[in-house]
């Protein structure tokens, strides 16, 4: 069924004042490094070079970015199967990412998770979920963890809205909630689980979900990073302050299909819906656009930030292409400790 | 075997006896008195103690932060325990009944069985999942099932079944010390067993097998209450100058082939007893175990007796009827050893 629904975000008073030009600019190379990323990954897939899947995060950059950059390096995420964003916004380097998704020993994860289960403990990354709404319960009892070690962790669980017809998340924020767990929900609405528009599988409002369990529940837009990043800075410190979870539904677009091989999407959306995303809504565009205006930097010099992040993201492709594969026998190892 | 060898070295302690559920009570408060990591989630953990009364006193002595009662949440708190786990935490997490295992399996089998293969051996899930298993407790088909071949079968897990006090307490804190996810099986019929189990401190190591009665005509593999089971059908068969070596295997993953094909081939005959289905079981594994490495040793094929392939129904009359008994052990070995 086609649609051409809008997010109708709350937009809250302008944050600008608050975040500093260095704070933005760090920003903006964060979600272009993201960008670069999964244009390489779409290279790569659609040359043959990756095996397995890719669902690409083009398009969202501004929700991992504008909350990772609001957490500790201790602080944890869970992440899902359109997780590369989330692994490079907590920190993750490209080239052992690459090499992870192409399935080499040097990856995080010595080629054994692939795209779909990057971790990095070192970043905080409690690991990317191949199952929808997988890793509530491991946010939750990361959150659960931290409270008991008082740490003054906080967790970040990121779901898409496909999540929320899992019951798992709704166990994990009814103790959340009873157990005041420094958790925050980051509901990424990019309209379509999979290839069905969200407004044919949820009933009812997002935000009503996360209330039913007193939950403070807020609905942004999710491609402008500022409003992001500031709803984060305050749930997070919050949840740091011991007063519990809190639910952020971050509206956004996949601009590529639900994976490298949903190319004809005109059975579940417009082109004229995906052209009016990317030409309008485009989070990187939509900063770049407010940092020119501000006279805070000038088009060339973004041009060379965009240059920077691809000489990095070519050295971590070439990296991850002559890096060797896992030993055979490794096959075996770490089934168990 | 050397560490069979070793944790058998106690006898002298032994006078004292206590019950399955004390056991079981005894191993997690020593082990959460040595290790502040350790903790307890689950439904009525607290001042209820379960409806068991196998956890009573943990909460007046570690606190409702360490001993937490939870919503009615099987895959919330086991998805709560494995981030716990994977953050610092040894989370020990009780699911009433086995059954109720079906509502986590998503945590369990995809998540806590593989997140330190996935990560590359980076994360790990020291996390215990204690539940139950068997029939006979007129509990009818959502309460009686014995489940513990599902997750015997998934890479990443761990599964201890022990079949008597003292193995329940060593097991247990074995369990709680393992950095893998190790599911726990406690027959419910047993809870009241008493047997002895020394004041000292003693843990029993996974993977390997009891010889819980030497024997030379027959060898008798069995798990969790299985094995008190065989042990009294070795007794009568020992009126029949049937002489039965009762092996229990204690953790079916890691599973101790080694102690059972030795078995198999000194007597030249074996048989399986599980309360979980036949088909497709346990029993399966563990007859393919011996019939491999034992084959030319053995006089008869090996000879499996689990429970019936029928839910479990409620009606006594009915329900005696779906799992091995000493009697139908009996008859089998009996027919095994060719003498009937």
């Amino acid at each position: 069924m086609k649609r051409s629904t809008k997010p109708k975000p709350k937009t809250g008073a302008p944050a600008s004042a608050t975040l500093g030009p260095e704070k933005l600019l760090r920003f903006y190379r964060q979600m272009v490094k993201i960008r670069l990323f999964e244009e390489q990954v779409n290279q790569l897939y659609t040359s043959a070079k990756m095996p397995g899947l890719a669902h690409l995060y083009i398009g969202q950059e501004a929700v991992a970015v504008g909350i990772c950059e609001a957490l500790r390096p201790d602080d944890y995420i869970t992440s899902t199967h359109r997780g590369h964003g989330h692994c490079l916004a907590k920190g993750a380097s490209a080239d052992r990412m690459f090499a992870e998704l192409l399935g080499k020993a040097s990856g995080y994860c010595r080629g054994k998770g692939g795209s779909m289960h990057i971790a990095d403990q070192d970043t905080g990354n409690l690991g990317a979920n191949a199952i929808v709404g997988g890793s509530a319960g491991i946010a939750t009892g990361a959150a659960l963890s931290a409270k008991m070690r008082r740490s003054e962790q906080v967790s970040v669980c990121f779901f898409g809205e496909g999540a929320l017809g899992q019951g798992l998340l709704y166990e994990s924020m009814n103790m959340a909630s009873l157990w005041k767990l420094p958790v925050i929900y980051v509901c990424e609405n990019n309209l379509y689980n999979e290839y069905t528009h969200y407004r044919e599988t949820t009933a009812g409002e997002f935000t009503t979900r996360a209330e039913a369990f007193g939950i403070p529940s807020e609905s942004i837009d999710g491609q402008d990073i500022e409003l992001v990043h500031t709803a984060a800075l305050r749930l997070v410190e919050r949840a740091r302050q011991g007063k519990g979870p809190a639910f952020l539904t971050c509206n956004t677009y996949r601009f590529h299909g639900h994976h490298v091989g949903d190319i004809d999407r005109s059975y579940y959306r417009s082109k004229k819906e995906e052209e009016e995303w990317k030409n309008k809504r485009d989070p990187i565009e939509l900063l770049a656009g407010r940092l020119v205006a501000r006279k805070l930097v000038d088009t060339k010099a973004l041009k060379e930030l965009e240059e920077e992040g691809r000489r990095e993201i070519e050295a971590g492709v070439a990296y991850a292409l002559s890096a060797p594969y896992p030993d055979p026998g490794e096959v075996d190892q770490h089934v168990y400790t | 075997m050397k560490a069979r060898a070793k944790q058998d070295a106690a006898p002298v302690a032994l006078s004292r006896e206590i019950t399955f559920a004390q056991a079981i009570n005894e191993a997690l408060a020593e082990e959460m008195r040595r290790d502040p990591r350790v903790f307890v989630i689950g439904e009525d953990v607290g001042e209820a103690g379960t409806p068991f009364k196998v956890l009573s006193g943990l909460i007046q002595e570690f606190g409702p932060e360490r001993v937490i009662d939870s919503p009615i949440s099987e895959a919330g708190i086991t998805g709560l325990g494995v981030g716990a786990a994977m953050t610092g935490m040894r989370p020990v997490v009780d699911i009433m009944f086995g059954d109720f295992l079906t509502l986590t399996m998503d945590q369990v089998v995809n998540q806590a069985a593989k997140i330190h293969y996935m990560s590359g051996g980076k994360l790990k899930v020291p996390m215990v999942v204690r539940t139950t298993l068997g029939a006979t407790r007129r509990s009818a088909a959502q309460h009686s099932q014995s489940l513990h071949a599902l997750f015997s079968h998934v890479p990443g897990l761990k599964v201890a079944l022990p079949s008597t006090p003292y193995d329940a307490k060593g097991l247990l804190k074995t369990a709680v010390r393992d950095d893998n996810p190790v599911i726990f099986f406690e027959d419910k019929m047993m809870y009241q067993l008493k047997g002895p189990v020394p004041e000292e401190e003693y843990t029993i190591p996974f993977g390997v097998a009891d010889i819980k009665r030497p024997g030379t005509d027959i060898t008798i593999v069995a798990t969790s209450s299985m094995v008190q089971v065989a042990l009294a059908a070795a007794e009568k068969l020992a009126g029949e100058r049937i002489s039965a070596e009762i092996i229990d295997v204690r953790t079916t993953a890691p599973l101790d082939k080694e102690t059972l094909i030795e078995s198999a081939k000194k007597t030249g005959r074996a048989m399986v007893v599980d309360e979980g289905y036949e088909r497709y079981g346990v029993t399966a594994e563990i007859a393919s175990v011996i019939a491999d490495s034992a084959f030319y040793y053995l006089d008869a094929p090996v000879k499996r007796i689990g429970a019936m392939h029928v839910p479990v129904p409620f009606s006594p009359a009915l329900e005696d009827l779906t799992v091995p008994t000493p009697e139908t052990v009996v008859e089998a070995a009996k027919t095994l050893c060719g003498r009937i």
